[in-house]
C-alpha cells in the first residue's frame, strides 16, 4: 500500500478528504504511483503532469523520506519506505507566490 | 417575476450574485474554487443552468468545470487540449519565433441553441469546440494555423484568444479576437478564416496597417445587427457596418479610447458602453474618477455615467471580460474591478451601486435572466 499525500486544491479538486492509498504491483516508481492516481482520480490528469509530454508540471515537487525527488527520472524506484507504506509520497505545489 | 444571475470570475474563485428583477438586493454565493483562477464562467443560452467554468493555476494547469443546476453543484470535465496537427511558432515578445504552447482557457462561449456545444478561447491562441457538454475538445485548426500565425505575437497578458461572438443569423459565422494579433472571421464553420483588421492602425507595430498584430481588447454585436461590430482596440474605440470588412474610429470626445470591455445595450443597438483607462503604461482609470461612457449614437459622442460611482481616489481596472448586460426590460449593466468591486445599474447606465465591494480581482462578469 503506497500512501499518497496531495496539496489541499487537488485534494479539493478530486474530493479526497486525506491521504490517499493505492495498490501497486511491482516497482513501485514515481510513474506507477501517478498512473495510479491518475486511473482512480481521472480529473487530475494535467493537473499534476502535463498531459502531452508526460513531464511533471514545472510548480510541482514530489517529496518522501525528506529528500526532493522532483527531478528523478520517472521510473526511478521510489524509497523503501515509501513502498512499504511507512513513508508518504509527497505532491507539493512548489513554494511560488499566489 | 425574472430573477438575475451574475457569474463573476475572479483571480480567487468564482462567485454567483443573485438578484430579483428590482435588482436592488442581491445575495453573494462563493467563493467556489477558492484560490483558484477563473478567467470566465458562461451560461447556455439555451439552458440557463448548464454553465461552464474556466478554472486555472499556474502550479496545476486548466480545469473545466461544469454545472447543471445552475451552480448549486459542479463537475470537472476535459481538461485535455491539444494542438492538432504541427504545433508550429508565432512571434514572442522579443520579436523571436517560439513554439506554440498551451496556458489556459480564457472565454468559453456555448452555443446559442445547444447546451452541449461549447467553445473555448486558449492561450497560446486558438479556438476549441466540445459538443459532448466539455467532455472532450477539438482544436478548430484553421485559425491557428493561418498563414498569418507566424507573426502572431502575445499582448501584455498573453497571447489570449479571449472573445468569441457567435453570429445569431448565420450558424457558419464567428468572429474571435486575439490579443496582439486582431479580429478574425470565419464563414465555414471554421474551416477557413479570414483577418479582419481593414481600418485598424496600431503605433505599436512596424506597418500601422498590417493585416494582423493588432491589439483588438474586445469585440462587441447587438444580436438584432448581427453585421455590425464594436471594438475596443489597445487604444482606439472602433466600429465596423460589414462584419468586419472595414473600421473606423468611433472614440470621438472620450477622455482616452484605452480601455478593456465594450458591450452593447440589450435593446438599442446603438447604445454602447466602454470604460476609459488612462493608458497602456498606466491601467487604471483617469484622474482617480470611476467613470463608464455611454454613446447613444453608435459612437463619437459619448457621455460620462458616474452616479454611484466612485469620483475621488479610485485606480481600479476593469478587464475585458468583466462588463455584461442583462435583457430586461430595464436594461442591467455590471462590471467587476481589479480592485473587487461588482457595481450594477438597473436602468441603463443613469446610476449605479456598488453589489459586492471586497472580492478578489475581478476577471469577468456574465448576466444571465432567469424565469
Amino acid at each position: 500500500m503506497i500512501r499518497v499525500v496531495l496539496p489541499p486544491h487537488l485534494r479539493n479538486l478530486a474530493q479526497i478528504s486525506g491521504e490517499v492509498s493505492v495498490d501497486i504491483s511491482g516497482a513501485v516508481t514515481q510513474r506507477r504511483v501517478l498512473d495510479a492516481i491518475e486511473e482512480r482520480y481521472p480529473m487530475l490528469r494535467g493537473t499534476i503532469r502535463d498531459r502531452g509530454t508526460g513531464q511533471r508540471r514545472a510548480y510541482v515537487r514530489f517529496f518522501a523520506c525528506a529528500e526532493d525527488l522532483s527531478n528523478e527520472p520517472p521510473d526511478t524506484p521510489l524509497p523503501a519506505r515509501v513502498a512499504t507504506g511507512e513513508e508518504p509520497f509527497l505532491v507539493v505545489g512548489a513554494m511560488a507566490g499566489g | 417575476m425574472s430573477r438575475v444571475r451574475l457569474l463573476v470570475g475572479t483571480r480567487k474563485g468564482a462567485f454567483t450574485l443573485t438578484a430579483d428583477g428590482t435588482r436592488r438586493d442581491w445575495q453573494v454565493s462563493g467563493p467556489h474554487f477558492g484560490g483558484w483562477e477563473i478567467y470566465h464562467i458562461n451560461g447556455s443560452p439555451a439552458d440557463p443552468d448548464r454553465l461552464y467554468a474556466s478554472q486555472s493555476s499556474s502550479w496545476f494547469g486548466q480545469v473545466i468545470q461544469r454545472s447543471d443546476d445552475g451552480g448549486q453543484s459542479w463537475q470537472p470535465v476535459g481538461n485535455d487540449f491539444t494542438y492538432t496537427g504541427e504545433v508550429g511558432e508565432h512571434l514572442w515578445y522579443d520579436g523571436t519565433p517560439r513554439p506554440w504552447e498551451f496556458k489556459r482557457i480564457w472565454h468559453l462561449e456555448p452555443s446559442r441553441t445547444d447546451p452541449d456545444t461549447v467553445y473555448a478561447g486558449a492561450e497560446d491562441a486558438a479556438l476549441y469546440r466540445s459538443t459532448d457538454g466539455g467532455q472532450k475538445w477539438k482544436e478548430l485548426t484553421a485559425l491557428r494555423t493561418h498563414e498569418s500565425g507566424p507573426r502572431w505575437q502575445p499582448g501584455a497578458g498573453g497571447m489570449c484568444l479571449h472573445t468569441i461572438i457567435l453570429d445569431p443569423v448565420d450558424p457558419d459565422r464567428i468572429f474571435v479576437a486575439i490579443s496582439a494579433a486582431g479580429a478574425f472571421r470565419t464563414d465555414d464553420g471554421g474551416a477557413t478564416w479570414q483577418p479582419i483588421n481593414r481600418g485598424l492602425r496600431s503605433a505599436q507595430i512596424p506597418d500601422e496597417d498590417a493585416e494582423v498584430g493588432h491589439c483588438v481588447h474586445r469585440l462587441a454585436m447587438h444580436p438584432s445587427r448581427p453585421e455590425v461590430l464594436f471594438m475596443q482596440k489597445h487604444w482606439d474605440v472602433m466600429r465596423s457596418d460589414d462584419a468586419g470588412g472595414s473600421w473606423r474610429e468611433i472614440s470621438g470626445d472620450l477622455p482616452t479610447d484605452f480601455g478593456f470591455p465594450i458591450i452593447v445595450h440589450a435593446h438599442e443597438p446603438d447604445t454602447v458602453y466602454v470604460v476609459p483607462i488612462t493608458s497602456d503604461s498606466e491601467h487604471y482609470v483617469p484622474d482617480g474618477k470611476l467613470r463608464v461612457y455611454r454613446s447613444r449614437s453608435g459612437g463619437d459622442e459619448w457621455q460620462p455615467l458616474t452616479t454611484g460611482l466612485p469620483q475621488a481616489n479610485c485606480y481600479v481596472n476593469v478587464l475585458r471580460d468583466a462588463m455584461a448586460i442583462d435583457t430586461l426590460e430595464d436594461c442591467g449593466i455590471y462590471f467587476g474591478t481589479t480592485g473587487g468591486q461588482v457595481y450594477g445599474s438597473a436602468d441603463g447606465g443613469d446610476s449605479w451601486a456598488p453589489i459586492v465591494r471586497d472580492l478578489p480581482a475581478v476577471l469577468s462578469v456574465e448576466a444571465q435572466v432567469l424565469p
